[in-house]
């Protein structure tokens, strides 16, 4: 019965426009761009999007909130989900670098050594969040006094990547740890500065198929077709890179 | 009979929207044991979200009186052109959403904003969350304290004038007093919806521990990694926002139940 009712549900707040049902998707900011273009292109569904920091995504599914599919912009939130029971087997889909963001009219910063100089301020995500966490394994890397220095030029933690992009692009601060595709989608307004290769931490993003999501079936198409298809495709246009092999 | 179907249906819209209201505010207290809420706050991160939030409110509160009470003794005495529009425009903040009031004044204060950041830093600053606050808060006493002061009878203010007070002095020792209880309910008002700032906080100013990461930020911080932590914050905003919507109705009541102002 319950089957029953929602299946009415579904199709009576389409309001008779369409017969696709409403996929809920929740990804990772820093995949919006990508995935909205991929959904605009998505034959199976109707895909909605709640973009955000993808461990605020993770804690609403551990409270009880059930989207079709989460992506995120690493992989073990999903694999700790999957551990819990609450998603099903997580697949690698893309790989993305971690890159220094400035303004794209300012010459304060121009390497990882700069941040260390004073009057430099630094923004960065909050730990919990994958991008924060990529930041702190980047900096630790550079031993603890230089990390400790460069940390103290934090003016604030974000909770999502839009939240560091904004306040560079509003030239609240001088720099900023995002990720590559963060930079290309910012319309210009931001640069991007490599960081070396041996700094570069590997960000692979994972998505799953959540348990007891209300249309399955075109959640793993909308999985597939990120793996393969035009999710993939738009998923290299907007400068992610493919998943690593083997991942 | 049809009468009392009906009365019954009143009780049921009520019970409904009770149990609706109060369900979640219950469930903070409920979801985890006093224990655990209190070890929650034994954090040093939670005890600065709490020190800061006491600071910048009380600041902004401060700025709120200084400047909102007599712009609002004006609009509530005087009469001028277009004086609609003006208590429509400093009124507008009250239905802003907050991520609206965040944009805008990072497009008013920024460092690229209007006034290209001719000012004080106030960008991810302590400064800028009370300025956040003052935005978002002062609309709420400038509503009450106008309303208050037009509930004060004129012929008071009339009486003060022809003993010799000055203007300011009958602003002082007469409309004030009188007006007491109205200020002190939309100073409540205020501090509530200060206290509970969240969007335009973490737009314009950022979020960081002491510096601009108030209760409500740092609930959010923690809601991923740390929600019995998260709830024990909370329960102190319910706390302290109960205490002060009761402040209100009891001054408001002592304002109907009798002295000076109508």
């Amino acid at each position: 019965v319950v089957v029953v009712l929602i299946a009415g549900c579904g199709g009576g707040g389409d309001g008779g426009t369409s017969e696709r049902p409403a996929l809920m998707v929740s990804a990772a900011s820093s995949l919006k761009t990508a995935l909205i273009a991929y959904g605009e292109r998505f034959d199976g569904a109707d895909a909605k999007f709640s973009f955000a920091g993808s461990d605020e995504l993770a804690a609403q599914i551990e409270q009880g909130v059930k989207p079709d599919v989460f992506a995120s912009a690493n992989t073990n939130l999903p694999d700790a989900l999957h551990a819990e029971k609450l998603v099903e087997k997580p697949v690698v889909f893309a790989a993305n670098r971690l890159v220094l963001a400035v303004p794209a009219d300012s010459t304060k910063v121009s390497s990882v050594d700069d941040l260390v100089g004073a009057d430099v301020d630094l923004v960065v995500g909050a730990e919990a969040v994958p991008v924060g966490a990529y930041t702190r394994r980047v900096l630790s890397a550079l031993g603890r006094e230089t990390s400790g220095r460069i940390l103290s030029r934090v003016r604030s933690n974000e909770p999502d990547v839009a939240g560091i992009v904004g306040k560079l692009t509003q030239g609240a601060a001088d720099a900023g740890f995002v990720y590559a595709t963060d930079v290309a989608g910012a319309g210009g307004r931001l640069r991007a500065i490599e960081l070396p290769g041996e700094l570069q931490p590997r960000v692979a993003y994972g998505v799953a198929v959540v348990r007891g999501a209300k249309h399955p079936e075109q959640a793993r198409a909308f999985v597939r077709g990120l793996l393969s298809g035009a999710g993939s495709e738009e998923l290299r246009e907007a400068g992610f890179e493919r998943p690593p092999a083997g991942g | 009979m049809r009468r009392g179907g009906f009365t019954v249906l009143l009780t049921v819209a009520l019970a409904v929207a009770l149990v609706f209201l109060t369900l979640p505010v219950v469930a903070i207290f409920v979801d985890v044991g006093p224990g655990e809420l209190l070890s929650g706050l034994d954090d040093p991160a939670a005890v600065d979200a709490l020190r800061l939030s006491l600071e910048c409110t009380v600041a902004a509160l401060a700025i709120i009186v200084v400047v909102g009470t007599p712009a609002a003794y004006l609009l509530a005495t005087r009469e001028f052109r277009g004086k609609a529009i003006v208590v429509t425009l400093i009124e507008l903040p009250l239905v802003l959403p907050p991520a609206v009031a965040g944009i805008g004044l990072l497009a008013a204060l920024g460092p690229k904003g209007l006034l290209g950041g001719a000012g004080p830093d106030l960008v991810l600053t302590t400064a800028g969350v009370i300025v956040a606050l003052v935005f978002v808060a002062a609309p709420f006493h400038l509503r009450q304290a106008q309303a208050a002061f037009a509930a004060v009878d004129p012929a008071w203010l009339d009486a003060s004038r022809t003993l010799g007070a000055s203007p300011a002095r009958t602003f002082a020792r007469v409309a004030v007093p009188a007006a007491l209880p109205g200020l002190v309910a939309g100073l409540a008002l205020a501090w509530g919806r200060a206290l509970g700032e969240f969007g335009a906080t973490l737009m314009f100013a950022g979020s960081f521990r002491g510096v601009t990461q108030t209760v409500p930020l740092a609930i959010y911080e923690r809601f991923s990694t740390d929600f019995t932590g998260a709830l024990a914050l909370a329960a102190v905003l319910v706390a302290v926002s109960a205490a002060l919507l009761a402040a209100v109705k009891l001054v408001v009541r002592t304002d109907v139940s009798g002295v000076p102002a109508r």
